[in-house]
């Protein structure tokens, strides 16, 4: 088959080439150019190599931010995993049921974030929220504002139940594309619950849970606007997810080289994490 | 090893049942022996798959009983019925290798491994399966994971019954004659019970001893290919078995014999009965011949396909069919045909009338 050679189309591309080009190449770079520099305002810098890098990576300060990060999306995971595929298996498959479950599931998902902050903010405050009150009054000490214990209690439980859906939705999508063959062969093989489970359910979901590991990681590895909204970072730092640590460095102390430094190696850490992650759960497809 | 036998079984989807339609098995009548190889055939739609699932257990029927050595099992789930059943798509453990694909439902019942090892063993050098027991069973092609599906169920030797739902659809023709064969060769080996659903009548009558020909929801003739062939109880089995299957024309019963458009038509039919609201005369293309008298009619069309040739010819009754052999004649414009008396049958209200 003969094809036309025809470089024009090309001039299709332009609009996408240019719009990628403003909202992250460009933006990227600039911070790129900051991370090497060292600005006081009006627009006068001097080169200072790779001396914010150093810095970052030797700060006590950024140790425990990034500390605090893994161990917030490493519980986060924990719960909101199985917990997803745990509602999702109780689902209804047929029926009036299905769509309530399905927008009852999908509402947290549309609350937009700072008013989840602030919801959970009122909802968990000790004197006069309904759980920080209810909790009291059951004879527990619980003070999100003062506790730091209780102030991960809380950020950990808003965004299981802002997030949790999510798992819920993808894993149920997952189970509703499994053949009902699968499950009358199981069942004439002598199949027990959990081998069904484990060997059709699990192995049919590899790949929207994959996709939800990795949403749920990104996401939870980002966050800044709820828990900012919730704690502000507190009880004393304790609170202070890489992000906010972040927007702290950067506009709070107006230290825009170290925090451009900053964002590109919390860039690279999250990129690194999900090709690592990817590569692992697809090696088996390769094969 | 079991017979098997479905009384007055009916079954339907729905919750309530207010009318016929709503159901898609009617009063299903079967008697089959131990050890006999059976065929469910019907068009898509027509309740065998429906039909076989009451039979493994997978489905309890709203109405009837299902009886395994005339011991009512109605109400045992699938394992306690102690069967086989394959699906029409291969179903494999896709994180399992090949082997473990196979023993795995010998592990469930608690056999020991030296029993599984020898068991796996031996059906995977019938279904060619031995150099690739170790491979992760998701890396197959799709007729080698309908191998694992078909091994799976035909591992466990103590079967009451092997059921296959049109095992071979996913597999290549060439495959397919293979895997039939082999099948066959199985069944005579190990004289289970089984019972092959399809669409396909190649597969169903080269497969079984009997056939029970399925449609809308009702058995419309059980016999052997042949009988099935020569003599179809029902204008449906006519016009299903066969290529080109046979020639139906409406006609009328006048004083006990057939009258195919003031033409006299003899066949071996006692009409005992003769007030149907719609009556046929059928005759298979194999069985009308060009003749110097007869029946007039017009050849319309001859079409080679291959050993046969088939001809259309009009007659004063309606088109039809002729399958003609390679050294006859076929006379061009008009001619004469005449009907074989012996395979010449009457239908009324699409029934055989005898």
């Amino acid at each position: 088959m003969n094809k036309t050679l025809n470089q024009k189309a090309w001039f299709f591309v332009i609009p996408v080439f240019v719009l990628v080009a403003f909202n992250a190449v460009v933006p990227l770079m600039t911070v790129v150019n900051y991370s090497f520099q060292e600005t006081f305002g009006s627009n006068v810098f001097t080169w200072e190599g790779t001396r914010w890098f150093k810095q970052i990576l030797h700060s006590e300060r950024f140790h425990s931010a990034l500390g605090r990060q893994f161990l917030f999306t490493f519980i986060i995971l924990l719960i909101q995993l199985p917990l997803g595929i745990g509602i999702a298996l109780t689902m209804p498959k047929k029926g009036w049921g299905v769509p309530v479950c399905l927008i009852l599931m999908s509402m947290p998902l549309l609350i937009p974030w700072n008013v989840v902050g602030a919801m959970w903010n009122i909802f968990a405050l000790p004197e006069i929220g309904f759980l920080g009150h209810s909790l009291n009054s059951l004879g527990f000490d619980y003070n999100f504002t003062q506790q730091v214990g209780d102030a991960w209690f809380t950020t950990v439980l808003m965004d299981v139940w802002h997030w949790t859906s999510l798992v819920v939705l993808l894993s149920y999508a997952g189970l509703n594309s499994i053949q009902p063959a699968y499950y009358q062969a199981a069942e004439i093989d002598g199949a027990s619950r959990w081998d069904v489970f484990r060997y059709i359910e699990l192995p049919k979901m590899k790949k929207v849970l994959t996709l939800a590991i990795l949403l749920r990681f990104m996401d939870s590895f980002m966050i800044y606007t709820e828990p900012f909204v919730l704690t502000g970072g507190g009880p004393g730092n304790s609170t202070v997810f890489l992000s906010i640590d972040l927007v702290k460095m950067a506009l709070g102390q107006f230290d825009l080289g170290p925090a451009a430094a900053m964002s590109l190696i919390y860039f690279f850490i999250v990129l690194l994490v999900c090709w690592i992650f990817y590569n692992l759960m697809m090696k088996d497809e390769a094969k | 090893m079991s017979k098997v036998t479905l009384k007055n079984l009916s079954h339907s989807y729905l919750k309530k049942q207010e009318k016929d339609s709503d159901f898609v098995l009617t009063n299903i009548n079967i008697d089959w022996n131990d050890g006999g190889a059976y065929a469910l055939l019907g068009p898509s739609g027509c309740g065998k798959t429906t039909l076989l699932n009451i039979i493994s257990g997978l489905l309890v029927p709203t109405k009837g009983k299902v009886l395994f050595n005339d011991k009512d099992v109605t109400q045992l789930n699938p394992v306690q019925r102690d069967i086989a059943q394959i699906f029409q798509f291969p179903v494999i453990y896709d994180t399992m290798s090949v082997y473990d694909n196979l023993a795995f439902p010998l592990r469930n019942r608690g056999l020991s491994e030296t029993e599984i090892d020898s068991k796996v063993r031996e059906i995977a050098e019938m279904l060619e399966l031995t150099s690739t027991l170790n491979n992760r069973a998701s890396g197959l092609t799709a007729d080698g994971k309908q191998k694992i599906s078909l091994g799976r169920g035909l591992v466990r030797s103590d079967v009451n019954v092997i059921m296959f739902d049109e095992p071979l659809t996913v597999i290549d023709p060439h495959l397919k004659w293979v895997l039939r064969s082999k099948l066959k060769e199985l069944h005579q080996k190990i004289k289970r019970t089984m019972i092959y659903v399809t669409h396909d009548q190649t597969e169903a009558l080269t497969f079984a001893d009997q056939v029970v020909v399925m449609h809308e929801g009702q058995i419309v003739q059980t016999g052997t290919p042949i009988e099935l062939f020569e003599k179809p109880k029902h204008t449906f089995v006519g016009h299903f078995i066969g290529s080109p299957g046979m020639n139906l024309l409406p006609c009328k019963i006048t004083n006990g014999e057939i009258n195919l458009a003031g033409q006299r038509i003899a066949s071996n039919t006692s009409f005992k009965k003769t007030n149907f609201e719609k009556t046929q005369v059928g005759i298979r293309p194999e069985f009308i011949n060009f003749s110097k008298d007869g029946i007039p009619a017009k050849v319309l069309k001859v079409n080679n396909i291959g050993r046969h040739r088939i001809v259309d010819v009009e007659t004063g009754g309606g088109k039809i069919k002729i399958l003609s052999n390679p050294q006859d004649e076929i006379p061009s414009g008009s001619a004469f045909v005449t009907f074989n008396q012996k395979y010449t049958y009457a239908y009324g209200d699409d029934w055989i009338i005898e």
